[in-house]
C-alpha cells in the first residue's frame, strides 16, 4: 500500500482483521462452524437413526453403505459420531455459558465493591481453587443424579474461577481510569457505567477466557462421560462413544477410532481460534 | 518464612474441613442410604447397622465425629467393604497410583521442560514451530484416547506390554507414559511461555550487558523466573498425578485410589468417598504450600507475606 493509512480502523475491526491474518485461528473457525453444520444437519440427512439396531450388521468395518462401520448392536457409527458431536458441543457451549454468567458476576461485584468485600470473595477464589474439583462433581453427579442440564450446571458451576479473576483484574484496572473518572463527574448513573464503559471494556478478556474455557468443559465432559457419570444410553457424547469404543478396540478399532480423531481435532480447533482471539484482541499479550 | 509457611498451613486446614463438610452435606441430601438393598432387609437388622455406624445420631453430631477422626488420623470403617478401615484402604491403594504418578511426574518434566525451552530460545524457528506444534498436539490428545491408542499399538501389535491390569512389574509403564506425555505437553507450553516472557525482561539485557554468557544468562538467569508459571501449574498437577488419573486408571483396569474413589461414590460408600476425597485435597493443599514456598525463595519479588 503506498502512503499512510489515513482511513482509521476500529478497534473491533482491527482485531477481526488480525484474527484473519491468523491462519491456524482462521482455519480453526473454519473447521468449527464445518462441524457444526455437519452434526446439526448430518443425522437428519442420514439414513440411519443414531439409536437403530440392526443385528445382521454386528461391528462390521467402514464401508460404503456404513462409512464409518457399525458397533457391536450393528448401529452406524457415522451417524452416532455426528449425533454424539451435537451433544458434546452443546454441553461445551451451555456450560462455558454458565461459567462466564457466573464469573463475570462474579468478578464485577469484586471489582466493583473493592476493599474488605473484594479481598473476602477473592479469597473464597483462592480457597476454592485449591478444591479436588473432580471429586466434587464426580459426587455432585451422583447425588443429584445424570441428568443432561445438571450435567453442564454442575461442569459451569466448577470453571467459572479463572474467569471470576480476570474480570475483577479488568475492573480494578478501569476503574482508577480517567474516562470513568469523566463519566462520574458529569453525574451517569452507576448503571450507565456500567453498562456503557466497563462492560465493553471486560467483553476482550471474556471472549479470550471463554474460547479457552470451551475445550476444558468439553474435555471435563468427556471425562465423566467416559467413567459412565455423564451422558447416559441411548444417548451419546464422544466420551460415551470413546468409552465404548476403547472397550472394544482389538476386534473393532474403528469405534475407537472415529470419536477420537473427532473429538481431537475439535479440541485443536478450539484451542487454535482460542489462541487467535488471545493474539487478536490482547495484541500487546506476548505469547 | 515461618509465619508465612504457618499461616499457609492453616489456610490449607481451612481448605480440607470445608471438603469435608460439603461432602458430607452432599452425601447427606443423596436419595438412598448405604445399607438400601434390593433384598428386603428386617428393620431391627438395618436399625442395629445404622448403630454401629453411628447413623441414628443426628446429623452434627455424625459431622462432628467425622471431623473428630479426621483429626485424630482415626478414619472409620467402609460401609461396603465388611471390617475393612478406611485408612487401610487408602494405603492399599495409594502405593499402586503413587507407583504410576511418580515415574509420569518425571517423564512430564523430563519432556516438558527441555522441549519449552528450546522453543523458547529459539523462537519462529524450525524447533519452535515443531514443538508449538507437538505440545499442542499434546493438549489436544486427552488422555481416554492416547490410553486406548497406546495399548493398541505397543500392547496389542508389538506385544511389549499387557493390555490392561495390575499383575506384572512393568504394568506401570503405558499407565504412566500415557499420563507423563499429557502432562509434558502442559509443562512445554508454560515454560516457553514463561521463558520468553522472562528473556525480554531488563534484568536479562543487563547481564547480557555485562557480558554473561549465554548459558549463564539461561541458566543462572532467567530459568529461575521463568519457571514459576510451570511451578503453579505443578502444584495441582502433582497431587492429582500422584493420587491417578481417574480415566487412566480405568483405561488400565489399575486398582489405585481413583478407582475407589469413584466406586466408593457411586455406592454411597460415604464413609470411603469422604476419607477419599479429604485425602486427596491434603495432598492438593500439601504440594501447594510446597510450590509457595519454592515460589517465594525463587523470587523475591513475591516474598513471605502472606
Amino acid at each position: 500500500m503506498s502512503g499512510p493509512q489515513i482511513i482509521s480502523e476500529s478497534p473491533w475491526r482491527g482485531s477481526l482483521r488480525r484474527l484473519l491474518n491468523n491462519a491456524l485461528a482462521t482455519a480453526g473457525a473454519v473447521f468449527l462452524v464445518l462441524l457444526c453444520l455437519t452434526c446439526w444437519f448430518g443425522p437428519k440427512l442420514s439414513r440411519y437413526s443414531q439409536s437403530e439396531q440392526n443385528l445382521e450388521l454386528k461391528a462390521t468395518a467402514p464401508s460404503a453403505a456404513h462409512w464409518m462401520g457399525t458397533d457391536a448392536l450393528g448401529r452406524d457409527i457415522a451417524t452416532r459420531v455426528l449425533h454424539g458431536g451435537r451433544v458434546s458441543l452443546l454441553v461445551g457451549i451451555l456450560a462455558t455459558g454458565v461459567a462466564v454468567i457466573i464469573g463475570v458476576a462474579y468478578g464485577l461485584i469484586a471489582g466493583l465493591a473493592g476493599g474488605r468485600t473484594d479481598s473476602a470473595l477473592m479469597r473464597v477464589v483462592d480457597i476454592l481453587y485449591a478444591f479436588p474439583f473432580m471429586t466434587f462433581v464426580i459426587i455432585l453427579t451422583v447425588v443429584f443424579g445424570r441428568d443432561f442440564k445438571l450435567l453442564f450446571a454442575t461442569i459451569g458451576a466448577v470453571e467459572w474461577l479463572t474467569m471470576a479473576r480476570v474480570v475483577r483484574g479488568q475492573v480494578l484496572s478501569l476503574r482508577k481510569q480517567e474516562f470513568i473518572t469523566a463519566a462520574r463527574s458529569y453525574g451517569a448513573r452507576w448503571w450507565h457505567i456500567l453498562f456503557r464503559h466497563l462492560l465493553p471494556n471486560v467483553i476482550g478478556p471474556v471472549i479470550i477466557y471463554a474460547s479457552l474455557t470451551v475445550p476444558g468443559v468439553m474435555l471435563l465432559e468427556a471425562t465423566l462421560s467416559f467413567l459412565g457419570l455423564g451422558i447416559q444410553p441411548p444417548d451419546a457424547s464422544w466420551g460415551v462413544l470413546i468409552r465404548d469404543g476403547a472397550e472394544q478396540m482389538e476386534t473393532a478399532p474403528w469405534l475407537l477410532i472415529f470419536p477420537g480423531v473427532f473429538f481431537s481435532a475439535t479440541l485443536l480447533a478450539l484451542n487454535f481460534l482460542g489462541d487467535g482471539l488471545r493474539d487478536a484482541l490482547d495484541p500487546k499479550s506476548l505469547r | 518464612m515461618l509465619s508465612f509457611i504457618i499461616s499457609r498451613v492453616f489456610q490449607g486446614l481451612a481448605v480440607i474441613l470445608v471438603v469435608i463438610v460439603i461432602t458430607f452435606a452432599l452425601m447427606k441430601i443423596a436419595p438412598g442410604g448405604p445399607f438400601q438393598s434390593d433384598r428386603a432387609m428386617p428393620e431391627y437388622v438395618k436399625a442395629n447397622l445404622e448403630a454401629q455406624y453411628g447413623l441414628d445420631k443426628p446429623w452434627h453430631v455424625q459431622l462432628a465425629r467425622h471431623i473428630k477422626n479426621f483429626a485424630t488420623f482415626d478414619l472409620p470403617l467402609s460401609y461396603r467393604y465388611k471390617g475393612r478401615g478406611v485408612g487401610e484402604i487408602i494405603a492399599e491403594s495409594f502405593p499402586v497410583s503413587l507407583a504410576i504418578g511418580l515415574p509420569a511426574l518425571l517423564i512430564a518434566l523430563g519432556l516438558g521442560v527441555p522441549m519449552g525451552a528450546l522453543a523458547a530460545l529459539k523462537p519462529n524457528t524450525f524447533e519452535d514451530r515443531a514443538a508449538t506444534i507437538l505440545s499442542t498436539l499434546g493438549v489436544c490428545l486427552p488422555s481416554m484416547v492416547l490410553g486406548p491408542v497406546l495399548a493398541l499399538l505397543v500392547a496389542l501389535k508389538l506385544h511389549w506390554f499387557n493390555v490392561a491390569g495390575w499383575y506384572d512389574a512393568d504394568d506401570w509403564v503405558l499407565p504412566s507414559l500415557t499420563l507423563g506425555i499429557i502432562y509434558s505437553a502442559y509443562i512445554a507450553r508454560l515454560t516457553r511461555g514463561g521463558l520468553r516472557e522472562t528473556l525480554v525482561q531488563d534484568f536479562i539485557r543487563t547481564a547480557r550487558a555485562k557480558g554473561a554468557s549465554e548459558a549463564s544468562v539461561v541458566f543462572r538467569h532467567a530459568l529461575k523466573l521463568a519457571c514459576l508459571p510451570v511451578l503453579n501449574f505443578l502444584g495441582p498437577a502433582a497431587a492429582g498425578l500422584l493420587t491417578g488419573s481417574f480415566v487412566i486408571e480405568t483405561v488400565f483396569q489399575i486398582p489405585g485410589l481413583g478407582q475407589h474413589f469413584i466406586s466408593a461414590a457411586m455406592h454411597q460408600d460415604y464413609t470411603l468417598a469422604m476419607g477419599t476425597a479429604a485425602f486427596y485435597s491434603a495432598l492438593i493443599v500439601g504440594f501447594n504450600i510446597l510450590v509457595d514456598v519454592i515460589q517465594a525463595m525463587l523470587n523475591p519479588r513475591i516474598g513471605f507475606s502472606s
